[in-house]
């Protein structure tokens, strides 16, 4: 009750309507004779930015954002006063329980995910048939670009946020992130995204795709408004999230917990937190130019008028390639992490592994004109492209090999985890060598573009990121909930998932080699019994998720069956705390001796747990 | 295992409430642009089908016939009770011989690829303007243009002058008001779904003058859908 | 915790057992993929582009084949052979955390093939482009003398232009067999992309860029060319037929296009390798 009364998501989303109001309004201030709302905004940009923007942050003061500033600046001493310790109002509004925030999270991207995965089913259907039209064309281009759109946006954050933000504190052995707020911050600039991207239908949608590409995105009607907002938030958001996580992990370890003891998921977030900081600035630059192009008549990326598209491009992909090692990096840490676990080994080659997320991280800044290759970028550039990007392939074998030795003699249990942590290897393995063939310019010639470099992603990202997330889901959401997820239901949406999937794409690996373009709603009438036969696995694959979903909300909701406090045996600290984690972590702050991974090796759990009489505050 | 009332109708109103959702999405997006498509009637001379396809092309089409963008360019299409409808998703029989007039109600925008200010798979590649037959119009001129890609179709449409005493504002225009009248025949092969397109950007307000309605099914561009 | 179950000298060994399995798949597989499936991955062999490209997919499939061999064969082995048997008390597997030779061989060898790979890659680009598009000034230029065919991109149709014939354009691409081709690819509005498939030819049409693109074709075909970059509402439709015609076949056909070219050659602006019209033309 008392959360009603003060700044939660309902006074967020009042003063987030009141704010865009506001920004129309100065908007016309500035551009626009008053004439009627609706018919000015079809040619009014600014109203529809400023709209929006005005909306954000009124959205983030209804919150609650600005109440700790404001108290500072008046002189009140720092403080956690938001941490409030009980109650589900907690999780609708501004929490700085790094715990809360991770719940917050898997919610929250969750429902954008299924979100972009409804817009999926819209394009197979959209796709059973060369002829028939069941959305008018530019509208199935408004589906597609909110499919990546959304997918990618939700995702970058989809193992850091829920995981990240969850798990880094009680993995370090401290009670909190470096910086709560921002924190809580980077979650409600995620939801406010995802909202505004939505809302684009309302103003013709946006015929780009995910990548945005200028020119056309200068033509596009005002939808093309709310993308470029809406990955200007997710930028934002990304920004902080990687900022936050290194500055916990680097400053608030715990006593004893040395670099070399570091749990290997704290590494794949450092590696995915430093891209997340260098990569996303570049992202807000180049949308930001968009914007002006589009509000401000100017030129960045209009060739007549002394611009270029290339500019765009370049931009995009200085970011977009790292972005997709964003994705994939915290996938390979998430296996790394569990497989142990799960083979009762310890990890093998840890600083192999290590060395493979830095090299990851570090090279994927020196690969990105690989999606410009027959772009008429100098030919000069081809051939160093082509030899870095086949070089990234070499950190990322470090996975592989470490993961395959883990499991080498061990004792392995077929556990829902560690069947989508295998699962992984499969997925991955396909993803990456079809990546392979994608380096190679002279095949880059026919496959760029076309269905194979979307069947590649697909299996890098959903294979390779979402698999992974549904690992992590089945094996924290006990220590996270308190609950236990069923565990033959989860096996069934396993092995529905796993084959749905493969039937989906593995086909796209042909239509693509067959001719067929990306983005187009027609396709000559050869390749239809393929993309029927994808279609249908799609509504199965959509299926899977719908099952987990409902296993989710039965586990969760209904049977609540308490888990215990270290199902799978873990060594690893957080399960040798209570489920669900109490509010602050550590009774007494732990003191760690070696990395989580001493099966075989040492007696008992890696550090001193809480309340034993060995520790430090 | 009996779970509480209120959460079996949480979950329930919670479905209810996705599916109405989704519904309402599905729906915006399929209506956003779509029409049904507009059956052109036939008729037959000697045994071969023939149809007459008029069409008239406004600057502004004005609220009546879009209330949500009223300031778009637009074809429409003449139906048999003599309306003005705009539709431009058109039903054409296959095999058939197609005699099109179209109206011009609009000013010059101009021609990007001079190319294309030629007349090109009609009949004898050339077109009939105000009684004159002409085989090619100055680029610059171009008010707008019929194109089927497919068909490798293209016609430029004459403008109405730029001091034209007497123009039409808002659609439906009537014939009182000063138009250009273009004539042309083309024929259609086997069945499919042709989509055809204007390629003068006469979008004005947006980049290169393709945006908006150049963009937009149901204004400046639509389908032949030859059955 | 006690380390494997088993006494050490029970054990079978392992590694043996999977190196031999691999070795013997990959024998069996590796030439089966090279024989067969390699040469029939698109885009075949319509033109010496397109070889180059089935030339070098061909190779990078075979070399990916035994490592696809290696972890199907270890997978299988390890998730059958290494599995907790159902019932038994949950022990600990043997505390190996490293090594080194097994390190040093897979980074090694991913080294080398990844090497080879972008070496070869080099090498099949260099030869003659690659049917990619090089941009304006391309360093991978096969010898001899090249027809000239410009590649206009427009929202959203494929016009095409020969200025060895006067600045014709047409709508319909026609090109004459056994001959090497300069394929100039630009756009007048959004960023489109030219691709002939049977072809093996893709390079992107930006405004206000000459994308230069090589091409040798071969025999006489029709070939599908699509539009491979998002460039607004009818980028799926944005496609067409072209073909290669022999060399008498083509010249009739230039003459007879510079016939119906006559009446619009006059507004024609004259050949140029970028073009920038108004972008906004007479708005309103």
């Amino acid at each position: 009750m008392r959360r009603l009364l003060g700044f939660n998501l309902l006074t967020g989303i009042v003063l987030g309507v009141v704010g865009w109001y506001a920004g129309w309004y100065a908007a016309h201030l500035v551009a626009g004779p008053s004439i009627d709302y609706f018919a000015d905004i079809d040619v009014n940009e600014l109203s529809v930015v400023l709209a929006y923007l005005g909306g954000v942050i009124g959205f983030l003061i209804g919150l609650g954002f600005l109440n700790y500033p404001f108290a500072r600046l008046r002189g009140y001493p720092p403080s956690l006063r938001e941490k409030e310790t009980q109650g589900i109002g907690r999780y609708f509004g501004l929490c700085t329980d790094h715990k809360v925030v991770g719940i917050q999270y898997l919610v929250g991207v969750g429902v954008f995910l299924f979100i972009g995965g409804l817009n999926a089913m819209l394009i197979r259907i959209e796709l059973l048939s060369p002829t028939k039209q069941v959305f008018p064309a530019g509208s199935y281009l408004t589906i597609v670009g909110i499919h990546g759109t959304m997918m990618m946006g939700m995702m970058t954050s989809g193992i850091l946020g829920p995981f990240g933000n969850y798990l880094i504190p009680i993995l370090i052995g401290a009670r909190r992130m470096a910086f709560p707020r921002i924190e809580a911050l980077t979650f409600w600039l995620l939801m406010a995204g995802g909202v505004i991207l939505e809302t684009t239908v309302f103003f013709g949608g946006f015929p780009t795709g995910w990548t945005g590409y200028g020119p056309l995105n200068i033509q596009a009607n005002p939808g093309m408004d709310c993308y470029i907002l809406f990955f200007a938030l997710v930028g934002i958001s990304m920004t902080l999230l990687g900022l936050n996580m290194i500055a916990t992990i680097v400053t608030m370890r715990a006593p004893g917990l040395t670099w070399t003891r570091l749990p290997i998921f704290v590494w794949g977030v450092i590696s995915t937190s430093v891209l997340m900081v260098l990569a996303a600035p570049v992202l807000i630059a180049a949308l930001g130019m968009a914007l002006l192009d589009r509000t401000a008549q100017t030129s960045f990326f209009i060739p007549s008028a002394g611009g270029s598209d290339y500019l765009y491009q370049n931009l995009f992909w200085v970011f977009g390639h790292p972005e997709v090692y964003i994705l994939a990096l915290p996938g390979f840490a998430i296996v790394l992490e569990i497989l142990p676990v799960f083979a009762r080994k310890p990890l093998w080659g840890y600083r192999l592994a290590v060395s493979g997320l830095l090299g990851v991280s570090l090279l994927s800044f020196f690969v990105w004109q690989h999606h410009l290759f027959v772009s008429g970028i100098n030919g000069d550039l081809r051939p160093f492209y082509m030899f870095s990007t086949e070089l990234i392939s070499i950190p990322t074998g470090f996975t592989f090999i470490c993961g395959m030795m883990t499991l080498w003699r061990g004792q392995i249990r077929y556990t829902v985890p560690m069947l989508f942590c295998l699962a992984w290897f499969f997925n991955f393995l396909i993803g990456g060598l079809s990546g392979v063939f994608l380096s190679d310019v002279p095949s880059d010639v026919t496959t760029h573009g076309s269905f194979f470099s979307m069947a590649h992603f697909h299996y890098t990202i959903v294979g390779g990121l979402v698999f992974t997330f549904f690992a992590a889901i089945y094996y924290w959401v006990p220590k996270m909930t308190g609950f236990q997820l069923n565990e033959r239901m989860g096996k069934i949406h396993f092995w529905w998932m796993f084959i749905s999937f493969n039937s989906t794409f593995a086909p796209l690996f042909a239509a693509g080699f067959l001719g067929m373009p990306r983005r187009v709603v027609t396709y000559p009438a050869s390749l239809q019994f393929i993309n029927d036969w994808v279609s249908v696995s799609a509504f199965f694959l959509g299926a899977s998720m719908l099952f987990f979903l409902g296993n989710f909300i039965y586990s969760l909701v209904f049977a609540r069956i308490p888990a215990p406090a270290n199902p799978w045996a873990s060594k690893s600290i957080e399960w040798q705390l209570p489920s669900p984690v109490p509010v602050y972590n550590f009774t007494k702050i732990p003191v760690f001796s070696s990395d989580p991974y001493g099966y075989g090796e040492s007696a008992g759990p890696v550090a001193v747990p809480a309340g034993a009489p060995a520790g430090r505050d | 295992m009996r779970a509480p009332v209120w959460k079996l109708l949480g979950l329930a109103l919670g479905i209810t409430a996705v599916g109405v959702l989704i519904g309402f999405y599905a729906g915006k997006l399929t209506t956003e642009a779509g029409s049904p498509s507009y059956t052109v009637p036939v008729q037959t001379t000697n045994g071969k089908p023939v149809v007459d396809l008029t069409i008239e092309t406004v600057a502004a089409v004005g609220p009546q016939l879009s209330p949500s963008h009223p300031d778009y360019v637009s074809y429409l299409i003449r139906n048999t009770k003599g309306q003005w409808v705009r539709d431009t998703v058109w039903k054409l029989p296959a095999n058939a011989t197609v005699h099109v007039t179209i109206y011009n109600f609009d000013g010059a925008s101009g021609l990007r690829n001079a190319y294309l200010a030629r007349p090109q798979g009609v009949d004898g590649n050339v077109m009939v303007v105000d009684g004159k037959t002409l085989d090619v119009i100055p680029p610059e001129d171009a008010s707008h243009t019929f194109a089927v890609p497919a068909y490798g179709l293209i016609v430029p449409v004459a403008p109405v002058a730029d001091d034209a005493k007497n123009p039409c504002g808002y659609a439906p225009c009537a014939l009182s008001y000063d138009h250009r009248t273009i004539q042309f025949t083309f024929h259609t092969g086997k069945a499919g779904h042709y989509r055809w397109q204007c390629f003068v950007p006469c979008a004005a307000g947006w980049l290169y003058g393709f945006g908006g309605p150049m963009q937009t099914i149901g204004y400046m561009d639509g389908f032949l859908d030859v059955v | 915790m006690s380390s494997s179950s088993t006494p050490t000298a029970a054990q079978p060994n392992h590694a043996r057992r999977v190196i031999v399995a691999w070795i013997v798949l990959s024998l069996i597989a590796t030439p089966l993929v090279a024989i067969f499936l390699g040469p029939a991955i698109p885009p075949g062999n319509a033109s010496v582009q397109a070889s180059g490209q089935t030339t070098d997919n061909t190779v990078m499939i075979t070399i990916l084949t035994p490592i696809i061999c290696l972890l199907l064969v270890f997978f299988v082995y390890a998730l059958s052979q290494f599995r907790k048997e159902r019932g038994a008390d949950l022990v600990d597997g043997p505390p190996l955390r490293n090594h080194s030779t097994v390190q040093f061989l897979w980074v090694g060898v991913s080294a080398v093939i990844v090497l080879f790979l972008a070496g070869f890659g080099t090498y099949e680009l260099l030869q003659n482009g690659a049917g990619g598009g090089q941009g304006p000034n391309p360093i991978a230029v096969p010898s001899g003398s090249k027809l000239q065919v410009q590649v206009i991109a427009q929202q959203w149709e494929f016009t095409y232009r020969y200025p060895s014939y006067g600045g014709l354009e047409t709508s319909q691409l026609v090109i004459p067999s056994d001959t090497l081709i300069e394929l100039h690819v630009t756009s007048l509005d959004a960023v489109h992309s030219f691709w002939a498939y049977q072809l093996g030819i893709k390079a992107d049409a930006n405004p206000g860029v000459d994308n230069v693109a090589f091409l040798k074709t071969k025999g006489p075909r029709t070939f599908d060319i699509h539009c491979a970059e998002l460039c607004g509402l009818w980028h799926g439709y944005m496609f067409s037929t072209g073909r290669v015609v022999p060399a008498g076949q083509f010249a009739a056909w230039v003459k007879q296009q510079q016939a119906l070219f006559a009446s619009v050659a006059q507004y024609m602006p004259p050949y140029a390798t970028e073009y920038y019209p108004d972008p906004q033309r007479r708005a309103g």
